[in-house]
């Protein structure tokens, strides 16, 4: 009988040894953080070729990566903070698998995106996206992204509508790329005409990471309306009292305001002096640049 | 019709072997890996979450279907001869012939089962996330989830298969299981290099070199010619003539292996 049971308990006990040796371990603190993520192969042809049968699969291996990298990096999860993996990792995904759509569409908006949300390169993006465009002349969906590109990271209007309006000739294209492409050359720079990009972006997503993306796009410039009406308030405050507000009370007290004023994230807007903002933590900063990214 | 019989009854044994031997235990690895993968990845990815649980699914099936063909394949002769089973079973009523056939064909029957019921359980968890996403997203997909044809890749992922067991039962008839592991998986590397073996003569100067290479790009199996994951996942078109070319290819190949099996088998002295 004891013999019996001798075994199992045995392997009960030593994974309860593991168990309670690896708790005190994590309990001792995490080691410094070594060297950042290293990329072993750098060259696209070389993994190509070593990838024997299984590019598709490395390709979506190196798609993760370059999700988890950008995510990490943006999130300051990462020692350095850098981007700099972030073009050869999309090169390698794009080199397994050259009709991987996804990753030219969301791999230009990563690299697109300014610092520090993101490197800050839209040369880069926009010649990522060129190689899609020789892989998938078709592909409507890759030249909106172009034009996006111009859009927001050159504040290249013309060059936007250019290129929506060579989506709306591919087949496939949602009905709206056409008007698209005219309000973005009559009034591209403008909210109103980023409003109406971004919505339309939110209800033709196919994914929920654009779908989130728009989302969060459209709250940002709801919030830059909203920190105008609330400067105007501030503005009119100080004309009338001769002096700054110290804080929002002063003007619920004064009538201005029936409340604390939350930006479309829920979070509080900051007062400084006479200067209103996002609070630091906002999901929705950096804003874009006024006049030059509306 | 006799040798068939018997042929066929050597099969059914080597397939029983394999049930007993728990080779289909592969298949609740490949179940519990796209299980898991279904739900980690679309934790892990920004979008195509089908699209990775189709190109996981075929390499998963290749990869299992290697490992079974390699593995189980250079022992399939090795094993009779080290247990001394072999001479109880070339005193029966069974030629040489039919034995190498006899166990390649039931290799080939566990392989079969095997990448079929692979089929059916990826297709299922495919067909399971289907449904997990909004119906606007499905209409912007320009194939379906349960594309059936994604089996045009199977089908060549079980002719390369078939080979490979080729490959290894041809190597285990006179070779160490050791040795005939490292050959097949070589042959097997190597033939997916073959679009380079046909260019080297662009690369190297010496024209004999060149020709070597050329010479071994046509008698060295390729491998790569079976591997059509990335089209059908995308839905692109492959001809049929495609197809039947590069399946016919694989049967012809097989054909010469097998021969020179039974060839090697038979001059074996086992006394």
């Amino acid at each position: 009988m004891g013999r019996r049971f001798f075994t199992p308990v045995l392997l009960v006990m030593l994974m309860a040894s593991a168990i309670g040796l690896q708790a005190l371990r994590e309990r001792g603190g995490e080691l410094p953080a070594g060297p950042d993520s290293v990329l072993y192969v750098r060259s696209p042809a070389a993994l190509q070729r070593m990838a024997l049968s299984y590019k598709s699969i490395l390709a979506d291996v190196y798609w993760i990566r370059a999700v988890q990298l950008y995510g990490d990096t943006r999130l300051g999860r990462r020692a350095d903070r850098s981007f700099s993996l972030l073009h050869p990792l999309l090169e390698l995904t794009i080199t397994l698998d050259p009709y991987f759509g996804v990753a030219y569409q969301f791999g230009a908006l990563f690299l697109a995106e300014a610092p520090p949300g993101g490197p800050g390169r839209p040369d880069l993006a926009i010649k990522l996206l060129q190689r899609g465009i020789e892989a998938k002349p078709d592909d409507w969906r890759l030249y909106q992204a172009t034009g996006f590109v111009h859009y927001w990271s050159n504040q290249d209007y013309a060059a936007a509508a250019d290129w929506f309006g060579r989506a709306s000739r591919l087949p496939g294209a949602p009905t709206w790329m056409g008007p698209l492409a005219a309000v973005t050359l009559a009034e591209g720079g403008n909210r109103k005409a980023s409003r109406l990009l971004w919505r339309q972006i939110q209800e033709g997503a196919a994914d929920d990471w654009f779908r989130n993306e728009a989302d969060r796009r459209l709250k940002q410039l709801d919030a830059m309306d909203q920190i105008d009406l609330l400067q105007n308030v501030v503005a009119t405050f100080t004309a009338k009292q001769g002096h700054a507000p110290a804080a929002w009370a002063d003007l619920v007290r004064a009538g201005y305001l029936r409340g604390t004023i939350v930006d479309p994230t829920g979070a509080p807007y900051r007062l400084d002096g006479s200067t209103v903002s996002l609070d630091p933590k906002s999901r929705l900063l950096p804003l874009p640049k006024e006049g030059a990214r509306p | 019709m006799r040798s068939l019989r018997t042929i066929g009854t050597v099969a059914v044994s080597v397939f029983r072997e394999s049930v007993r031997d728990k080779v289909l235990y592969n298949l609740v690895a490949f179940a519990v890996l796209l299980m898991a993968a279904s739900y980690l990845i679309g934790q892990l990815t920004a979008g195509q979450d089908i699209k990775i649980i189709k190109d996981l699914g075929l390499a998963a099936i290749a990869t299992f279907g290697l490992m079974i063909a390699v593995f189980i394949g250079i022992g399939l002769v090795w094993k009779e001869v080290e247990r001394r089973s072999i001479y109880s079973l070339l005193s029966k009523p069974l030629s040489r012939a039919e034995f190498i056939l006899g166990k390649y064909c039931g290799l080939g029957l566990t392989l079969a089962v095997n990448v079929a019921v692979m089929v059916v359980a990826w297709y299922v968890v495919l067909a399971y996330m289907a449904t997990t996403v909004p119906p606007e997203v499905r209409a912007g997909w320009t194939t379906p989830a349960t594309d059936l044809g994604m089996l045009r890749a199977v089908g060549l992922i079980l002719v390369e298969l078939m080979l490979v067991t080729a490959i290894a039962l041809f190597f285990s008839t006179f070779s160490s299981p050791f040795l005939s592991a490292g050959f097949t998986l070589g042959l097997w590397v190597v033939g997916h290099f073959n679009a380079d073996l046909k260019n080297f003569e662009a690369v190297v100067d010496s024209r004999a070199a060149g020709w070597f290479a050329h010479g071994l790009y046509y008698v060295l199996p390729n491998f790569a010619a079976f591997d059509i994951k990335q089209q059908v996942v995308y839905a692109q078109a492959v001809p049929a003539g495609y197809l039947a070319t590069t399946a016919l290819y694989g049967g012809v190949y097989i054909a010469l292996l097998l021969t020179a099996s039974v060839a090697v088998f038979s001059r074996r002295d086992f006394k």
